[in-house]
């Protein structure tokens, strides 16, 4: 379960100033459940940008958008009205941003900060990562977090420190900036290289005092404590 | 002259660096200080270099101040939140440092204590950015500081690179920090004047003074081991050839440097040796490149 909110219309205007045309996909796992992305909040978004003059082209909303699979088969009967958009603007967590753009050609913007639970957990495992830093960088990045996939999590671009393409860290590891490089690229969004990201309020990652007394996290805790008790 | 003004006045600048021990033992470091005032424009002085853990570089720049030297203080994103770097740089200022030049710095995991936790609070640019704020009169967080900073703040990059997107994400990077307040850049090791000559031609448009960083041979090993573990560091094998057919390596090891800078020096604004090692035969270097 990760948790988010969505980010301020302004914000999300901002990313969308220079695209007339917006395909909106929302999620029916965790962003349903937290009011960000599920059918309501896409149909409200929706209407939202229609009122700011942009052309929506489709919207769908899909049950996990961190598993891609699904996002490439259910995003298949769309793919006009997904192409025919200048870019897509995803309203659920970062992990979810991520798998989309990886599976489609177009930039990809967050609708969502995820905020922090103090630990992430996807429901599907895949390679995208995400932070919880409550304040989600994926629209200048080509929907690739700098936070995760660059080992030193630098916001402003590469550290220089890269072989090959391969991380100093860790040859197995991609040099996150360059994967970035290489997607701003493939969707015509290089210009986002040159937009200096400042300091990042860390302030936000930290989980907010009532993020520990949902009823969602009574209940894990609960859970645990009867697992223990069993035990 | 201080570094900024020898760039300002056009001048071509030379800048060196030297490398502070593990430990408290600063007679290396005086020694070489000693034989470089008055030859030198500025002297680096490294920061954690690698990742291994020494004697500071805004102690050591302290000192270099106190022998009559112009220090460039070195500064790694690697090992202290926006706190400590604020608050170094305002102690760097009290003691004289006037010049800064900022890096990302390698992971602790390349060093010598591999458990270390990596900060990278902020990064090179926002750091080049942060220098700027308190230059204003302010700190990261919009507060007035008493008495402001005034420095002359410096950043890298690498010229060559293996990959388009490295060739590309340098240039695009070299701008943004330029934009925050970067006013001169320091380079990577370059052995190729036809390689650097390409990267000036994409580079000179920024019009900031570049100083061309330039590694003494002294072995083909050491040649061999940089090609294969130092990010855009490439000697061409013709080079390394020179290099092992020669007698004696440290005369052809300095020849091959003083070479180097002259084929390099007009296309630029100064070059910045690493000597690694070798910091008292860099007026020898300055000698046989006819630039002293």
């Amino acid at each position: 379960m990760l948790r988010s909110e969505q980010k301020p219309f302004e914000e999300i205007e901002g990313y969308l100033k220079g695209d007339k045309k917006v395909f909106i996909l929302g999620c029916d796992g965790c962003a349903q459940s937290s009011q960000t992305g599920g059918k309501p909040q896409v149909l409200a978004m929706k209407e939202l940008l229609e009122g700011a003059g942009k052309k929506v082209t489709g919207h769908t909303v899909i049950d996990f958008l961190c598993q891609k699979a699904l996002v490439a088969s259910r995003l298949r009967p769309l793919e006009a009205q997904v192409m025919e958009a200048d870019s897509l603007l995803v309203l659920t967590c970062g992990v979810g941003v991520q798998s989309v753009g990886a599976m489609v050609p177009k930039p990809v913007h967050p609708g969502c900060n995820t905020i922090s639970l103090g630990g992430s957990r996807g429901e599907w495992r895949g390679t995208e990562r995400c932070l919880e830093c409550g304040d989600c960088l994926l629209h200048y990045t080509g929907g690739i977090c700098p936070l995760t996939a660059c080992s030193k999590g630098l916001r402003n671009g590469a550290c220089g420190g890269a072989s090959d393409g391969k991380c100093e860290v860790s040859p197995e590891k991609s040099c996150g900036w360059e994967l970035i490089y290489e997607r701003l690229k493939e969707v015509g969004k290089l210009d986002l290289l040159k937009q200096f990201i400042p300091p990042k309020e860390w302030n936000k990652q930290r989980p907010r005092p009532e993020m520990l007394s949902t009823s969602l996290w009574a209940l894990e805790q609960r859970n645990e404590s009867s697992e223990e008790d069993r035990g | 002259m201080a570094l900024k003004e020898a760039l300002e006045s056009g001048k071509f600048v030379v800048t060196t660096e030297v490398g502070p021990l593990k430990g408290t033992d600063t007679s290396e470091v005086m020694e070489v200080a000693e034989i470089l005032k008055g030859k030198v424009d500025g002297v680096n002085v490294t920061d954690q270099q690698s990742a291994v853990m020494r004697l500071g570089s805004l102690a050591t720049c302290s000192l270099l101040v106190q022998k009559g030297l112009e220090p460039v203080f070195q500064m790694t994103c690697r090992d202290r939140n926006r706190i400590a770097l604020q608050s170094d740089l305002l102690s760097a200022h009290v003691l004289g440092i006037r010049n800064v030049l900022v890096i990302s710095g390698d992971f602790p995991s390349l060093g010598d204590h591999i458990d270390a936790k990596e900060v990278y609070d902020l990064d090179s640019e926002q750091l080049i950015w942060t220098i700027n704020q308190m230059n204003g009169g302010q700190d990261l967080a919009g507060n007035e500081l008493q008495g402001k900073t005034d420095f002359f703040v410096g950043a890298v990059v690498k010229p060559v690179s293996d990959t388009d997107a490295s060739t590309e994400l340098q240039l695009a990077m070299m701008e943004k920090k330029i934009n925050a307040g970067a006013r001169f850049f320091q380079t990577q090791a370059v052995y190729e004047a036809d390689v650097f000559e390409r990267f000036m031609k994409r580079a000179a448009q920024f019009k900031v003074p570049v100083l061309v960083g330039v590694i003494p041979l002294k072995s083909v090993g050491m040649a061999r081991y940089m090609n294969k573990n130092v990010s855009g560091v490439f000697v061409p094998e013709p080079l390394i050839d020179e290099m092992g057919k020669a007698e004696d390596k440290t005369a052809k090891g300095l020849e091959i440097t003083a070479r180097l800078i002259n084929d390099l020096k007009d296309m630029c604004q100064g070059v910045h040796i690493m000597a690694i090692g070798w910091e008292k035969k860099v007026p020898e270097i300055l000698k046989m490149a006819k630039l002293a």
